[in-house]
């Protein structure tokens, strides 16, 4: 980096003259060096999965907790800086605790991406403050079912004014990512981020990535992803955690020499495993998804060493 | 029209009288709810072997009015509590949302501890306590039903003061002066918990719905019961009670 001693680096929303904001990059090394997050995004549900290098061997296993829980139905993940994420977490739970006193019910995935979007990005705006140094991935499913509104006494009118519309269609699954310098992606697909409730074509579900990764084994993550063929709408959620436990295992190989521990949470549809709660994996199933994962990593070292033979 | 723009589109003193503002003050002392609006009559519950049963009608009246027909009164908390209100709608809207709100910050922590029933009780009560002290009660009289931290079926009352109460069979309302007498009788106090089977339990409530629809004019024939066992909440809450007969009125 040439800005050394430029001087253009020393606070926060200050441009360099070739148009870069240096303390916002210097976020973005903080979170390559963290341990690796992915989500992907299935027809029946999303999964979160993130590499936890153990710092300490007198940790309690299991500990530490790095995927938290927004309301029900929404889980983040993030790399980077713990304390970063430990925050932009308890921010989430706000605006998702703030919503429901507006409107009665779940925030929608995309709506909380787009409140947290903002939030991160005012953090590049101004000298008291630093930009979050993580990466955080938002995962959510927005109930396809009916819900109440929060608090709802009776069932209301069947038909007439107030009335229900039939066959109306909404939720789905979402996956967002949100970077230190407050940018996150949508897909166009999805209904506008702010009033993503109804969807007039039910067969486009909510958006935001296929897949997402981050932290220091990315690149290796995101080429995996690449193959899963994510777009076509196939994969179902189980072979998803499979996929996100063996993409971990792969994205880990370049640091080999530290232990690490895998931690993953799905949310499924209303009628799937979690029933549309971001929850822990159980554990057997992600032991299990981890044996699977080790005996994909020793097959490629076999048919390199094949292939070595040769 | 006339040349007191302050005057413009209020009715006439001349007409009407001087306004009296003592309706609609911006300052002086904050008014309290001193009565309640929308109310929802008797709310029953008999404990039985493994569990506990809870019953309310799904009327809210407006005065003696009954105005609200599919309301429901029974409100599951988490996966093995339920509160039945009796008393204001609006305030058990607002203690719905409270539960609802807490439910979600239990969940994020990890450590899969949950509020049992008599956790749920005892917090309630003192919301009730916390308002009425305030002057700004919530006018509710409520049972909880579920298990205790003994994994036993628990089942108490608390009210807009924040009074509480527990016994085997307890009702609210007209029902502790109608339902109470009948579930004393069905399950005396010296027969074993044990000896109460769950049909019993609920063919009890059922017969004390009846009598409270013969009896209680804020009553009316739909109702709702909720089931709770260890193997979970059995609720349904669009029940009739059957063989009603009014022909004689």
């Amino acid at each position: 980096m040439t800005s050394i001693g430029t001087g253009y680096d020393l606070s926060n929303s200050v441009f360099s003259p070739d148009g870069r904001n240096f303390q916002v990059e210097y976020a973005v090394k903080a979170v390559e060096n963290g341990g690796t997050a992915v989500g992907i995004r299935c027809k029946d549900g999303v999964v979160l999965a993130v590499e936890k290098i153990i710092t300490s061997k007198l940790l309690k296993p299991g500990a530490n907790k790095r995927i938290a829980t927004v309301d029900r139905h929404v889980g983040i993940v993030s790399a980077g800086l713990v304390p970063d994420g430990r925050h932009f977490v308890s921010r989430a739970r706000d605006e998702a605790s703030s919503w429901r006193g507006v409107y009665k019910g779940p925030i929608p995935t995309s709506a909380l991406a787009n409140r947290l979007g903002g939030y991160v990005q005012a953090y590049t705006l101004y000298s008291s403050v630093r930009p979050f140094g993580t990466t955080a991935i938002v995962a959510g499913w927005d109930s396809e079912a009916e819900l109440a509104v929060d608090g709802q006494v009776g069932t209301g009118p069947s038909s007439g004014s107030g009335g229900k519309v039939e066959g109306a269609k909404g939720g789905g699954p979402g996956l967002y990512m949100i970077e230190p310098s407050g940018l996150y992606w949508v897909s166009s697909t999805s209904a506008s981020a702010s009033s993503p409730i109804y969807h007039p074509n039910p067969t486009i579900l909510p958006g935001g990535y296929y897949g997402a990764a981050t932290g220091k084994g990315r690149q290796a993550a995101k080429a995996e992803l690449e193959k899963l063929d994510l777009s076509s709408g196939n994969l179902s959620l189980a072979d998803g955690v499979k996929e996100a436990a063996r993409i971990i295992y792969v994205a880990h190989e370049d640091s080999k020499d530290k232990e690490f521990e895998l931690e993953m949470s799905w949310i499924s549809s209303v009628d799937g495993p979690t029933k549309g709660r971001h929850e822990e994996v159980p554990k057997e199933l992600r032991e299990e998804a981890e044996k699977a994962a080790k005996r994909a990593l020793e097959g490629e070292d076999e048919e390199e060493e094949e292939k070595m033979e040769e | 029209m006339n040349h007191f723009p302050e005057a413009w589109g209020r009715p006439r003193d001349d007409v009407y009288g001087a306004y009296d503002h003592s309706y609609l003050q911006t300052t002086g002392p904050k008014a309290h709810t001193s009565s309640p609006a929308v109310t929802g009559t008797s709310v029953l519950g008999v404990k039985f072997n493994g569990g506990v049963v809870l019953a309310t009608d799904n009327l809210a009246s407006y005065g003696s009015l009954a105005r609200f027909t599919d309301v429901k009164r029974l409100r599951v908390f988490g996966s093995n509590a339920i509160v039945g209100f009796g008393g204001d709608v609006s305030d058990m809207q607002y203690i719905d949302r409270l539960l609802e709100s807490i439910d979600i910050r239990e969940n994020y922590s990890h450590h899969g501890n949950m509020l049992n029933a008599k956790n749920l009780h005892t917090y309630l009560s003192k919301v009730f306590y916390k308002r009425r002290s305030e002057f700004n009660p919530l006018w509710n009289h409520i049972l909880v039903a579920g298990y205790d931290g003994e994994g036993e079926p628990f089942l108490s009352s608390a009210d807009l003061l924040g009074t509480t109460f527990s016994a085997p069979h307890l009702a609210t309302g007209f029902g502790a002066h109608l339902a109470v007498p009948i579930l004393r009788r069905l399950f005396p106090e010296e027969m074993p918990l044990e000896e109460v089977s769950k049909e019993a339990a609920i063919e009890a409530l059922k017969q004390c719905l009846k009598v409270l629809y013969y009896r209680d004019a804020r009553s009316m024939d739909k109702y709702s019961i909720a089931v709770i066992t260890k193997e979970g909440i059995d609720i349904k809450e669009n029940e009739v009670i059957e063989g009603t007969e009014l022909g004689f009125c």
